[in-house]
């Protein structure tokens, strides 16, 4: 459905977007993950025709952004970061003008609008000017225009920004039931967003992709090695010492944790799980197992470390299988 | 065809938002206000001129050259006036609001959006224009003399081409600002300064000075109030919008590439 290839974006001497890759296919939900500032905006506005690139080729729903731009714009739906509305409009009205300049046929008019008003849960406020509407409401009036015209693709830039919490999870509904019908590429810097209504995730720092793959994947993949997180009581030299002798174990730190208890972390590899061996050892020794768990590395542990560290490094992009 | 429709829905859009702030209600009000007080004083002081005897015979004045051509010749600096208020909004509030992102990412051209902005700023005009017109309506009433309707026709039209130049000059100023005021002010200045221009024009003017004074907005009204349309009038009114709105296309366009 997306096809960006090689897409460079720069802004004078600044280059926003720096030669990124990817696809998209129908019914997929994609998301764009990245700090501030990484080219997430950027590269939807390429995509919704409303910059034009600076290299390389975007093809969306078959039609380049360059050379047929209006037939793209006929094929995508878009909400900008701040829903782009009419504070002077009652909520119809102003979804009445976006299906007009969108090209619903009239006849379609009314029963798209009252299908989009009923999707987006605005029926309460359609009478009422959008000035006068919380920001939870306007984000949604802004979903209703942006699947006013049925679009295949659907992008969304932020899309639960300012959403109290109740919002933001009928909004990741929502999102997820239009995904399967639609394509959808959404953007955002909340990361359990991403492991809730992504297929597949794209995490984009200084303008390039650094890691690409499904939720899942990339925590599997970039889980290089296990972490068991031990509380126990004893004396501390002689613990961390003890957990260094377990084989597998790579790595041993210790901290002291509550009311006299120590904390070690331990790093195993992935392939062995060294928590049985490391209980075994602990008790026999005669220290106090207090608790033992597993930690794997959060989604939030690999953006961290994908846009801290490896962004300095001329980034190698890390294939993940599916 | 599509593409006329498209032009259609900005126009209802625009004059939608015209008329849900006090932008319409404020101008129309203004323009009608100043149009019925310079009608007044005009028409008073033609009564007056006419009862004066005059040594060579009761006088006979021209309603249409110094009741009509009077009035309209003010009207013109109204609309320079009033005019910038009307513009100011168009594109400069868009860009505010972020929605000009929306009518940029729609199936619609930019020459669509413009030419929309454009034909809506101009109707409310004319709709101003028509106002001020019938207050003329009365004179055939009691007008023992009455005058002609022609120039009147051409009147209208030289107010309706001078108004169109204000809105294609001033919707550029507008789509190169997110501040409405600044669009304002700006639009103002200019549509000032080429008013001042056509002071230049004397009948002592050296061939330069008139070439200058002839991009006055203002020096082009005459032959067109006095009932004559010239070529060189229609053209010279025509050139400046065109040029307006392809000032404007450009500015928009080049938004996206400026980012």
């Amino acid at each position: 459905m997306i096809e960006v290839e090689n897409l460079t974006k720069r802004y004078g001497r600044t280059t926003a977007v720096d030669g990124i890759s990817f696809k998209v296919e129908k019914g997929e939900i994609l998301g764009f993950l990245g700090p501030n500032g990484a080219g997430k905006t950027t590269t939807m506005r390429v995509l919704t025709c409303y910059l034009p690139p600076t290299n390389g080729t975007v093809r969306v729903a078959g039609y380049d952004v360059f050379d047929k731009p209006i037939e793209v714009k006929r094929r995508v739906g878009y909400i900008p970061e701040t829903p782009p509305l009419y504070p002077d409009m009652e909520v119809t009205t102003y979804l009445d003008f976006v299906a007009k300049i969108k090209g619903v046929p009239r006849k379609e008019r009314t029963s798209r609008i009252a299908d989009a008003i009923a999707k987006t849960r605005v029926g309460d406020v359609q009478r009422t000017l959008i000035g006068r509407l919380s920001k939870g409401y306007r984000q949604r009036v802004g979903l209703a225009a942006a699947i006013l015209h049925n679009p295949d693709v659907l992008i969304l830039d932020e899309p639960t920004a300012g959403l109290d919490p109740k919002q933001i999870i009928e909004t990741r509904e929502l999102i997820k039931n239009l995904g399967g019908d639609h394509t959808v590429v959404l953007s955002t810097h909340i990361l359990p967003e991403v492991s809730m209504t992504c297929g597949r995730v794209l995490i984009i720092n200084k303008g390039r992709v650094v890691a690409e793959g499904t939720p899942e994947s990339l925590t599997h993949r970039l889980q290089g090695a296990a972490i068991v997180q031990i509380e126990l009581r004893g004396e501390r030299d002689a613990a961390v010492e003890l957990a260094r002798s377990i084989p597998g174990v790579k790595e041993v730190q210790a901290r002291s944790g509550e009311a006299g208890a120590l904390l070690l972390e331990v790093e195993a590899d992935a392939a062995r799980d060294v928590r049985e061996e490391l209980a075994r050892a602990i008790v026999q020794k005669g220290f106090g197992l207090l608790s033992l768990r597993r930690a794997g590395l959060s989604l939030e542990d690999i953006f961290l470390h994908l846009t801290t560290t490896d962004a300095d490094a001329p980034s190698e992009k890390t294939e993940v299988p599916a | 065809m599509s593409s006329l429709r498209n032009i259609g829905y900005i126009v209802q859009k625009e004059w939608r938002q015209y008329f849900a702030s006090p932008i319409a209600y404020v101008s129309l009000c203004a323009w009608t206000l100043l149009f019925g007080v310079f009608y007044s004083l005009i028409l008073n002081w033609f009564v007056t001129l006419s009862m004066r005897p005059s040594q060579y015979g009761p006088v006979n004045l021209s309603l249409n050259e110094m009741l009509f051509g009077q009035v309209l010749r003010q009207m013109a600096v109204v609309a320079l006036f009033i005019m910038p208020m009307v513009t100011m909004r168009l594109f400069a509030e868009e860009k505010r609001q972020g929605t000009i992102e929306l009518l940029a990412t729609s199936p619609i051209t930019d020459l669509e959006i413009v030419l929309g902005k454009f034909l809506a700023a101009l109707g409310l005009y004319a709709v101003m224009i028509v106002s001020g017109f019938l207050n003329f309506t009365l004179v055939w009433g009691w007008a023992t003399n009455k005058p002609e309707w022609k120039p009147l026709v051409t009147g209208a039209l030289a107010l309706l081409l001078l108004g169109a130049c204000f809105v294609a000059l001033g919707l550029f100023v507008s789509s190169l600002t997110r501040n409405q005021i600044v669009a304002g002010v700006l639009t103002f200045c200019l549509f000032l300064s080429l008013w001042a221009i056509g002071w230049l024009d004397s009948p002592m003017a050296g061939k330069f000075t008139k070439a200058v004074s002839y991009v006055g907005l203002t020096n082009h009204l005459e032959d067109l109030i006095k009932g004559v349309i010239s070529l060189k009038d229609i053209v010279y009114y025509l050139s400046v919008i065109v040029f307006g709105l392809f000032l404007t296309h450009q500015s928009v366009e080049s938004h996206r590439w400026r980012a």
